[in-house]
């Protein structure tokens, strides 16, 4: 467990604070995008699946565009796949959220609700960053996320107001993903860092956005919202859960075996 | 979920605007907003279109196919309906 140093500065340079923050974008989208294509030739449905196919190529794009641009900000000659193949389990940044395991199909839609119903306000609040090359990244995925949250909203609602069985499993997933709900916003100094010089996202206000609209589509499934616990957090630090080997494992396998393998 | 809980839905598809909508084809769904959410995914992930239509297959009501003697045939020994005795000036392509 090796914890980077980002997390103990107080002060941090703007260009690393954006490239450290471009990063932890990817990470989450990454990781999102490769529990997404596990999921492959498991949905309930053909059309549902093409809809889970869909939104993992987002998220894989998305990632693309966050490294390539990382990348840039580096410097040092690494490009997107050094990024997503040649790390190690410590130096990825995402949410615990994102990497939880799919689940039955409630896991899956309880987790993609809870992280989009973040991600998309943060992808608001960075299309408005000073920062062009950001701002421009998050304009183009807003569209995507925004779609994804309105198609897994409406999975919320027909599961918890739905028969009684899918009522007890989707309120259970919820309940079960809750306790990682705390990290996306337990800023850090990276996060101060990008609000303070590059108008970055004031999370204490996603928050209150997050909990009104979470609220809003529960209520609607006529489901509780889930009571705040314990908060397990970590993945910005490097530290993930026991699953995230295992995601690594295959999803890095064949760059591992086979370096700078190609097409 | 097994396949008979889902209804089929029809889906037509306007590809850009002053054209009509065209059939696209059909895909299972829960309820209608589930089917352009499905429409979407299965038949426009290509730019194919600008306006998705969906209606339950069941709502739609079809000729019988064992009625088309009655229904089509008069029309081909009608050539007066078609417009086949005009002169098509030169350069016109559709008229």
């Amino acid at each position: 467990m090796s914890a980077p140093a980002d997390n103990v500065v107080t002060e941090l340079d703007s260009r690393d604070a954006l490239e450290q923050y471009v990063l932890r974008l990817g990470d989450n989208a990454l990781v999102l995008g490769q529990r997404l294509a596990e999921a492959m030739t498991h949905g309930p449905e053909l059309e549902e699946e093409l809809a889970t196919a869909n939104f993992a190529l987002d998220y894989i794009g998305q990632a693309r565009m966050y490294y390539g641009y990382a990348a840039e900000l580096d410097g040092a000659g690494r490009d997107e796949d050094y990024f997503a193949f040649h790390r190690d389990s410590g130096e990825f940044r995402n949410f615990l959220l994102v990497e939880q395991p799919n689940g039955h199909f409630g896991d899956l839609v309880a987790r993609q609700f809870l992280f989009e119903s973040f991600y998309l306000l943060q992808l608001e609040a960075l299309a408005d960053v000073s920062d062009e090359r950001l701002a421009a990244i998050a304009a183009r995925a807003v569209k995507e996320i925004r779609y994804h949250l309105r198609h897994v909203s409406q999975w919320i609602v027909r599961l918890g107001d739905g028969t009684d069985e899918s009522r007890r499993r989707i309120a259970a997933s919820l309940a079960e993903l809750w306790r990682f709900t705390g990290e996306p916003f337990a800023g850090d100094a990276v996060d101060t860092a990008v609000q303070r010089d590059f108008g970055g996202p004031d999370l204490e206000r996603l928050r209150e956005a997050w909990r009104r609209n979470v609220a809003t589509v529960l209520n609607e499934a006529t489901l509780e919202v889930p009571e705040d616990g314990w908060m397990d957090g970590g993945g910005r630090d490097g530290r993930h859960t026991e699953h995230f080997g295992y995601l690594l494992a295959e999803m890095q396998f064949l760059q591992r075996a086979y370096p700078d393998a190609r097409w | 979920m097994p396949n008979e809980d889902w209804p089929l839905y029809e889906v037509f598809i306007r590809s850009k605007a002053g054209l009509s909508h065209r059939h696209a084809g059909s895909v299972h769904a829960a309820d209608a907003e589930m089917a352009i959410d499905h429409a979407r995914d299965v038949f426009t992930r290509r730019s194919e279109g600008v306006s998705i239509w969906v209606v339950r297959s069941s709502d739609l009501v079809a000729s019988d196919p064992a009625d088309s003697a009655e229904l089509f045939e008069p029309a081909a020994d009608k050539i007066y309906r078609h417009p086949t005795f005009y002169d098509i000036p030169d350069g016109v392509e559709n008229l």
